[in-house]
């Protein structure tokens, strides 16, 4: 009768998407474990967003404030974390993994001598999860031993949890210790793009080493791009030819994705790219060469010569959304 | 200043990774194996804050079974001072991994610890903030910086943490930009991959690792608790896409897209 507590993240004073993906995971596990689903929000002054939460169907919500969580840092809010699992006997620690998730569930994982799952696509009933590993080459079937445990959900295999039902709200006074403030913050430098975060993106558009240069990723893909409302990636090939910055890389030495629709351009579909967005839920592939390994996994291939296909195929999509 | 950092051996990730019919791991023959591509940008960062950081020892340390020695040869060619391999022949989760760094690092005195953010084999992405719990150090995960790989900065080997002072100022790569924190040393920091572009080794610095320290220690020794909390009971491929169909032109492509697959 294990309950699980969620950690939800917040930021410019919202609650984020991908906490209500935190919320549906944790309800899910807590039906299979038969507990209760609690949320947990951490910040200066933020019971009005502890109270939203209450509106997901999540049993109770504890709301946590103190200067120091205002600006989020591993170190405060770990402690605050795994003070709150012992206390209130929580058997599972849930939050999605994004940076935040990242950085802080492992953390509080050590300090409590808990066993840690990553990336969690699934929970079993028998109490065993299904995680990827080796960049989604194998699917792992994991048991934590004992208990607590701490789980990172992957934020594109659960859909964010609908609002229904009204739980309970309750502060918790909880002192942070002046070595869990050590860590100073010091600035955050938002990247202010009209372009959706590519690992969040319903639709990505990625450029491979085809596009032949920097220039022609900004004069032939990035009008698609926009034209779709997408998030722009690019193969290995293409950021190691220079065209485009790391962070755009996509791939198992890059970023993971998996978008309602990937459209590959010009990418011939390196295992390493592969690896890195063979879970989208529909693949398109556009590349002058037939025998291309991308086409393999592509729902649907275009042979074309992408300076002549991908100017056409804008031009399509702004009719489509007019 | 000593910078403990941390290597693995894990198979090239240009390698194609195929699960055993039984399901008890990967097929493993004839698989290549090489330094994490993170662990690797780890080492760079080190050797960087050694060379133009006022000096420091960088100890390379990894977990493993008597092969990762050539992994930790490859670091001391890089230019890392010396290495020590805890020999562990059975798989440890993050959390027994964090254990025995954590003894190294109290053994070592290690003022920095730099480890890649995750491992391209179990994708767990927890051992480096797990090590600095149980040291009860800050800790800055998936550092990054602002200039690109291909700057000006970067040609000249110029480090992106900033050490001075006894503390370290990391850029970190967040969602939604990029994020800087101060910590107080000593600290653990993970490394993402805009950090740097790592060295080869050179030539002599091949020779010279040949006769550089690689101590070999049995993982009992330390007397830590390397109990699994996380069990791998089975490995299955994952569900194979077959491939669809090819359209013939840019009019269908948008098409089916539209009122097939209801994407776009």
């Amino acid at each position: 009768m294990g309950n699980v507590l969620v950690f939800a993240e917040h930021q410019h004073h919202k609650l984020i998407k991908t906490t209500l993906v935190g919320i549906a995971a944790g309800k899910d596990a807590a039906s299979k474990s038969g507990g209760e689903c609690w949320a947990v929000v951490c910040g200066k002054a933020v019971d009005d967003l502890g109270n939203e939460l209450a509106e997901y169907g999540v049993t109770k919500v504890l709301v946590v404030e103190d200067p120091a969580l205002e600006h989020y840092t591993a170190d405060a809010h770990a402690a605050v974390l795994a003070h709150l699992v012992k206390e209130k006997g929580v058997e599972m620690l849930v939050a999605t993994a994004t940076a935040v998730g990242k950085d802080l569930l492992p953390r509080v994982a050590a300090l409590l001598g808990a066993g840690m799952a990553s990336e969690v696509l699934a929970f079993n009933a028998d109490g065993t999860m299904q995680r990827p590993m080796y960049a989604g080459n194998a699917l792992a079937t994991v048991r934590i031993e004992g208990s607590p445990k701490v789980v990172s959900v992957r934020a594109t295999a659960f859909d964010p949890a609908a609002k229904g039902g009204k739980g309970a709200v309750e502060k918790v006074g909880v002192s942070i210790a002046a070595e869990a403030k050590r860590t100073e913050f010091v600035e955050f430098n938002e990247i202010t793009s009209d372009r959706p975060v590519l690992t969040d993106a319903r639709i990505v558009v990625s450029g491979g080493r085809a596009l032949k240069s920097g220039e022609n990723f900004k004069v032939v893909l990035e009008p698609l791009v926009d034209a779709l409302g997408a998030a722009m990636g690019a193969s290995r090939a293409a950021v190691d030819a220079g065209f485009v910055p790391n962070d755009l890389q996509v791939g198992q030495t890059g970023k993971v994705v998996a978008p309602q629709l990937y459209i590959a351009v010009g990418i011939s579909g390196a295992i390493q790219h592969l690896a890195g967005m063979k879970d989208s839920k529909i693949i398109v592939a556009i590349n002058k060469d037939e025998e291309a390994p991308i086409f393999q996994v592509s729902d649907y291939g275009l042979v074309a010569d992408l300076f002549k296909a991908v100017p056409e195929l804008t031009e399509e999509v702004k009719k489509l959304k007019h | 200043m000593k910078i403990l950092v941390t290597v693995k051996r894990v198979p090239d990730p240009n390698a194609t990774i195929k699960v055993k019919p039984d399901g008890s791991g990967i097929v493993t023959d004839n698989l290549k194996y090489v330094i994490n591509p993170f662990d690797e940008i780890g080492i760079e960062e080190a050797l960087r804050l050694k060379d133009k950081g006022g000096g420091a020892e960088v100890v390379l340390v990894s977990v493993g079974g008597k092969t990762a020695a050539e992994q930790l040869r490859t670091g001391l060619a890089m230019g890392a001072d010396r290495a020590i391999l805890v020999l562990a022949e059975r798989e440890l989760d993050s959390l027994a991994v964090a254990r025995i760094f954590q003894k190294i690092a109290q053994d070592e005195k290690a003022d920095l610890i730099m480890m890649g953010k995750q491992a391209i084999d179990d994708d767990a992405n927890q051992t480096g903030q797990m090590v600095a719990a149980l040291l009860g150090w800050p800790q800055a995960t998936f550092a990054s910086k602002a200039e690109s790989l291909e700057s000006e900065a970067e040609k000249q080997g110029v480090p992106g943490i900033i050490v001075s002072d006894g503390k370290a100022k990391v850029t970190r790569e967040v969602d939604g930009g990029l994020e800087t924190l101060q910590l107080p040393l000593p600290a653990v920091v993970t490394v993402d991959l805009r950090l740097n572009t790592p060295r080869y080794a050179s030539l002599p610095g091949i020779m010279k690792a040949r006769k550089k320290e690689l101590k070999e220690l049995p993982a009992e020794s330390l007397g830590v608790d390397v109990q699994p909390k996380l069990t791998v009971i089975k490995l299955d491929p994952p569900p194979k896409r077959t491939a669809g169909r090819k359209v013939a032109s840019v009019q269908e492509l948008v098409q089916v897209l539209h009122n097939e697959a209801k994407v776009i």
